[in-house]
């Protein structure tokens, strides 16, 4: 579906495209799927502390995954990729969602002390349930789509730490494997949603450069097909 | 001592001041050579008139009451109080009327670079004139609003706002699934929308496909024919429509800068047919946006059809600059 606009030579806008790559947990897999695209990361996977890397048509640039759809957003960067849960945590930053990449699946769950009552109990006694989290919108919006009522608490660093000493009385985070949440005694009570990687854009960016954002769309689809 | 104000105000001092209002003459001196007469209409008018323009929004963010009890609302745009004005004061004066303005409007938005809550728009409304004369006629003065503020590089999508709603109904989509797949589309979350259609029961993968492929259609008036060949009589009215509306543009010789976009949903409730988003490559933002609404002004008592658009002041001084510094680039 690649389209150069007629007519708008002088407005399309120079330079190679600004992919924003995210470093963390994403990193590796995202570096093997833009290989598998034809885009040249052995800049990226050397021992290079750069953080960004010019390309011929496409530039990467490497940040944080929670901060892709600010520069996205922004138009600082034209493209990116980054986790949905990311982008639900975000909602109210405005980037194109073009394509589900399928890589980096992890469920968004709420989690409690193994066999421990106290999510129902504060739910029932107190009529709230204290939840600590990376993700309190996610958390705020899930508790309140499914009528209850629940303290958002954030907390930046290990969430499992926040049950087992009387900080919360459950978490709401990320979990890959659940090999965490066992480790730390925890257990699985329920699912709120599946994520994986996102390939998004800036708006304008998605219009103004159609082409160059359509035809790196279809070359990830493929990568992501094969 | 420091006195804040509220998030999303702010105090603008001398030196953006005399810039901002050099913009807003070049501005003004194009839309009264062209016959738009500047209006002025109060910030605060009654709830019940705004959310009477734009239901599905309710009006805006801000409201209050005053002395007497009634709910006051702090405008969100231009366009409602227009239409306003229109019905109350022109309702038998001869058409096409043609208005233009600059003024501050209010919205709850998350406040950033050229995105305040308290933000200066300036606009045209021409009322009377149908599509497609009346659509190509304001894109018109939008062209040149942009090239009065030096914003040459910049583009102007087209899209029709009816388009997705009656192919919606030509599948027989209908109530909760119809919304969802129109928010998807708003949003532009094409996940999301592939997910909810995959959903839809009582539609084939043929008609997924012409919803996913019609959102990303976007160039030149190729985009119509390849359009066309999704098929369907929702398409064939809307890329007729689109058509017309870029004939008249080419025969005005105003085409060159006009990006069709199929994929163009506007969030505001009030629009029918033509939707106009304006863009410079130096910026991420939307500069402006615009459309037509042939019966907005039908919900005042007066029916005409009406076409439009919105520049934000704020972010075409933030594109001016963005231009500039690229221009002096260049030439170092």
């Amino acid at each position: 579906m690649s389209t150069e606009v007629a007519g708008l030579g002088g407005a399309k806008a120079g330079g190679p495209l600004k992919l924003a790559v995210p470093r963390g947990a994403l990193f590796g897999e995202t570096l093997d799927i833009l290989d598998a695209a034809g885009i040249d990361t052995s800049a990226p996977r050397g021992e290079s502390r750069s953080l960004i890397f010019p390309g011929e048509e496409i530039t990467l640039v490497t940040m944080r995954p929670s901060d892709v759809p600010t520069y996205v957003e922004a138009g600082a960067a034209d493209v990116g990729i980054t986790g949905k849960d990311v982008l639900l945590e975000q909602a109210d930053r405005v980037v194109y969602e073009l394509l589900d990449l399928g890589y980096g699946r992890c469920r968004m769950v709420l989690a409690g002390r193994k066999g421990d009552e106290r999510l129902g109990e504060a739910q029932r006694r107190l009529g709230m349930m204290r939840i600590a989290t990376k993700y309190p919108r996610i958390a705020e919006r899930y508790f309140e789509r499914s009528g209850r009522q629940i303290e958002a608490i954030e907390v930046k660093g290990s969430i499992e730490l926040a049950p087992l000493i009387g900080l919360a009385d459950g978490i709401v985070d990320l979990v890959a494997t659940g090999r965490t949440l066992e480790e730390n005694d925890l257990e699985v009570r329920e699912e709120i949603v599946e994520c994986t990687a996102r390939f998004v854009a800036n708006r304008v960016a998605h219009k103004l450069r159609a082409a160059e954002v359509d035809a790196l769309t279809t070359k990830l689809r493929e990568a992501t097909a094969a | 001592m420091i006195h804040p104000i509220p998030p999303g105000t702010r105090d603008i001092l001398p030196d953006e001041m005399r810039e901002l209002r050099r913009l807003r003459t070049a501005l003004r001196e194009v839309f009264e050579a062209r016959g738009y007469g500047e209006v002025s209409t109060p910030a605060i008018e009654y709830d019940e008139v705004l959310a009477r323009g734009d239901g599905r929004t309710a009006g805006s963010a801000y409201r209050f009451f005053d002395e007497s009890g009634a709910a006051l609302a702090l405008r969100s745009d231009m366009t409602v109080p227009i239409a306003r004005l229109v019905a109350s004061r022109f309702a038998n004066a001869e058409t096409p009327l043609r208005f233009s303005y600059i003024a501050n409007a209010y919205r709850a938005v998350r406040p950033q670079r050229g995105q305040m809550r308290e933000f200066a728009q300036a606009g045209v409304e021409l009322i009377g004139t149908p599509a497609p004369q009346g659509t190509a006629e304001v894109v018109e003065v939008l062209e040149a609003a942009l090239d009065a503020a030096g914003l040459n590089r910049a583009v102007i999508g087209l899209g029709d706002s009816d388009l997705f709603r009656q192919l919606l109904t030509e599948m027989g989509v209908e109530g909760e699934a119809r919304d969802a797949l129109i928010e998807r589309l708003a949003m532009h979350d094409l996940v999301g929308l592939e997910f909810e259609l995959s959903r839809v029961e009582g539609i084939d993968e043929r008609q997924r496909q012409t919803c996913l492929a019609l959102s990303q259609l976007r160039g030149g008036s190729e985009v119509l024919a390849r359009a066309r060949e999704l098929g369907g009589d929702a398409v064939e009215r809307a890329t007729a429509r689109i058509q017309e509306t870029y004939d008249e543009l080419r025969a005005r010789g105003v085409a060159d800068r006009v990006q069709i976009d199929l994929g163009l949903l506007r969030d505001l409730g009030y629009y029918s047919g033509a939707i106009l988003e304006v863009y410079d490559p130096a910026v991420g933002h939307i500069l402006g946006g615009g459309g037509r609404y042939d019966d907005l002004l039908r919900r005042f008592g007066v029916d005409l059809p009406a076409a439009g658009f919105a520049l934000y002041v704020e972010r075409l001084h933030v594109a001016q600059m963005e231009e500039e510094s690229r221009r002096g680039g260049e030439e170092r």
